[in-house]
């Protein structure tokens, strides 16, 4: 069993420990331990329900928000438990950023979709210099330079999705956790993103959760397979598809569940 | 488990052709069904109509006998003196300082207990809390004026002595207690109707549930919240029993809340009580009185409704 999780070598940015999150009497993830090393992409997959977009929920500590929920043990980032006393779950939201399932720009225009982050963060720069920018780093820019004003909700899903990713670069966050970030795109759109991602690193861990196969093939360096809130197996990614230590695994990635 | 398919009952043919069923008797139903409900709406709207007709008719009697300019701009209302003025401007403006009071007291009330329902409360806390807020819609508003009168007044008068008796600022106090469930239950509703994605998406940005509260949730439900505003507002220039008891009967051109003003509709209740020879035109003041009242709140209500239309958010 031991030999199913392999931990990457080098500096960690996020580390599981005996992770549990309950809700109620229900315990959705069990004792996860994994560690999630900086600027790679790790991406979390499995059949609907096995916890892993609970597990990455725990990074920016979004399951506080559920009435009912209680975690057990440890998620630590840069070392830190995040969970620990005097850890100030808005503190760790402006340094973990997210992306969601299914765009969720405010009803707002474009630029102030952007600056939302930064001005309750208290930024003090120079606001259009730090749109350009984010927008750039989301390969937006070019497609809305020109009407910044715009109301983000007259943007394609694709486009959404961007100036969401957009948006939480522009809090300058450390990690980007991303939660299915290409389900609800076509095929181009859902490209785009991908590629974005393989840019993204340079700068951030980046953490997807994914019902595609291919695409945690495609964009990640270490893959984890959660079943039933547990890991079942965690490698490098091209290992974990070629080679599956474990038979849950196998079953899943040839296409025998789920 | 299997079930054996084949083990199961076949119905039986249905012998009878369509026609038999008796399509002449189910529509000849359906269209006495159709005349009864048209029937019941239409009570509402023709008594609605008569209303209108009425209070049109008598202000076109009330309004041949003094000019629609006086009307409008005199600044005296003094129909039942001897020398007679039929200025409604000093019962427009007590209505609106009353109705006015009433909203400062009440928005920012019902906005906050609106954003603490929806956004602090937690489930089993709203579950009890806001209907015991509606209780408030619901007691009499008799009661009101009599609490006004009797309470509130002493003590306004304890800090401001030179109050008068019968005052602005009372009505508008306990107007605004009463209006405060019609804003908040109304502003709460259009603050749970925005989605969870989107407050999630604010708090993933690191935002405090005072910024996605004030920053992404009130901003996204603005227009049901302006909605409930003017619907307030309109609530407090028609209510009655609170201002006759409450805010006095001297018509009067005056903004300060410690004075004895009169409102459109205390005048109504007021001279309507008493034994006005009918046909007069002191007796028709109260249908051009009517018509005004009936002009102001229908103008609030449209506003809202151009409201609601304009700034309808689409959230996704």
């Amino acid at each position: 069993m031991s030999e199913a999780i392999r931990n990457p070598a080098g500096p960690v940015e996020l580390e599981a420990r005996e992770l549990s999150v309950l809700y109620g009497e229900t315990r959705a993830l069990k004792y996860v331990s994994l560690k999630i090393p900086d600027r790679q992409v790790v991406s979390f997959i499995g059949p609907s329900g096995c916890g892993k977009s609970t597990l990455l929920r725990c990074f920016n500590r979004m399951n506080d928000l559920i009435p009912g929920v209680k975690i057990e043990g440890e998620a630590l980032f840069q070392g830190r438990n995040l969970y620990g006393t005097g850890v100030d779950a808005v503190d760790v939201r402006r340094r973990i950023g997210m992306v969601f399932q299914k765009p969720n720009p405010f009803p707002k225009s474009i630029y102030d979709n952007v600056v939302f982050g930064p001005k309750i963060n208290g930024y003090k720069g120079d606001f259009s210099e730090l749109v350009e920018r984010s927008l750039r780093q989301a390969a937006l820019w070019e497609e809305v330079k020109d009407r910044l004003e715009a109301n983000a909700l007259s943007l394609s899903g694709g486009q959404q999705q961007r100036l969401c990713i957009a948006r939480a670069l522009a809090v300058e966050p450390e990690v980007l956790l991303m939660d299915e970030p290409a389900s609800a795109l076509d095929p181009i759109a859902t490209q785009k993103i991908e590629d974005l991602i393989y840019d993204l690193k340079q700068d951030y861990t980046v953490v997807i959760v994914t019902h595609s196969m291919q695409q945690a093939a495609r964009v990640s360096d270490h893959t984890a397979f959660l079943y039933m809130g547990e890991v079942v197996e965690y490698g490098p990614t091209n290992e974990l598809f070629t080679n599956p230590r474990e038979e849950r695994t196998e079953a899943y990635i040839t296409g025998r569940f789920g | 488990m299997t079930a054996p398919r084949a083990s199961l009952p076949t119905p039986a043919h249905d012998s009878r052709s369509w026609g038999e069923i008796g399509l002449e008797k189910r529509h000849s139903n359906e269209r006495r069904i159709g005349i009864l409900l048209i029937a019941a709406s239409a009570v509402s709207i023709l008594t609605t109509v008569g209303i209108v007709a009425v209070l049109v008719f008598e202000s076109i009697g009330f309004f041949a006998e003094v000019s629609v300019w006086e009307f409008l701009t005199g600044t005296r209302w003094t129909p039942l003196f001897e020398s007679k003025s039929f200025g409604v401007l000093p019962l427009l403006m007590g209505s609106l300082l009353v109705a006015s009071g009433a909203a400062l007291v009440a928005l920012p009330i019902g906005l906050a207990s609106a954003i603490y329902l929806s956004e602090y409360a937690q489930d089993g806390v709203r579950r009890v809390l806001k209907p015991v807020l509606e209780v408030l819609a619901g007691i009499p508003t008799v009661v009101y004026g009599y609490f006004a009168l009797l309470y509130v007044t002493p003590l306004l008068r304890t800090v401001w002595p030179n109050a008068d008796i019968f005052n602005a600022a009372s009505a508008c106090i306990v107007m605004g207690i009463m209006i405060v469930p019609l804003v908040s239950s109304l502003s709460e509703d259009a603050m749970s109707a925005v989605p969870r994605s989107l407050r999630e998406g604010a708090y993933a940005l690191g935002a405090t549930r005072f910024e996605v509260a004030t920053r992404t949730v009130v901003p996204a439900a603005l227009s049901g919240i302006i909605a409930s505003f003017l619907l307030a507002i309109s609530r407090a220039i028609g209510e009655t029993m609170i201002v006759t008891i409450a805010a006095g009967a001297t018509p009067q051109m005056t903004l300060n809340p410690l004075r004895s003003v009169q409102t459109m509709t205390a005048y109504i209740a007021q001279t309507s009580m008493g034994e006005l020879p009918h046909g007069t035109v002191e007796y028709r003041t109260i249908f051009a009185v009517g018509l005004t009242l009936f002009c102001v709140t229908l103008l609030v209500n449209m506003v809202s409704g151009v409201v609601l239309r304009r700034y309808r958010e689409v959230y996704e």
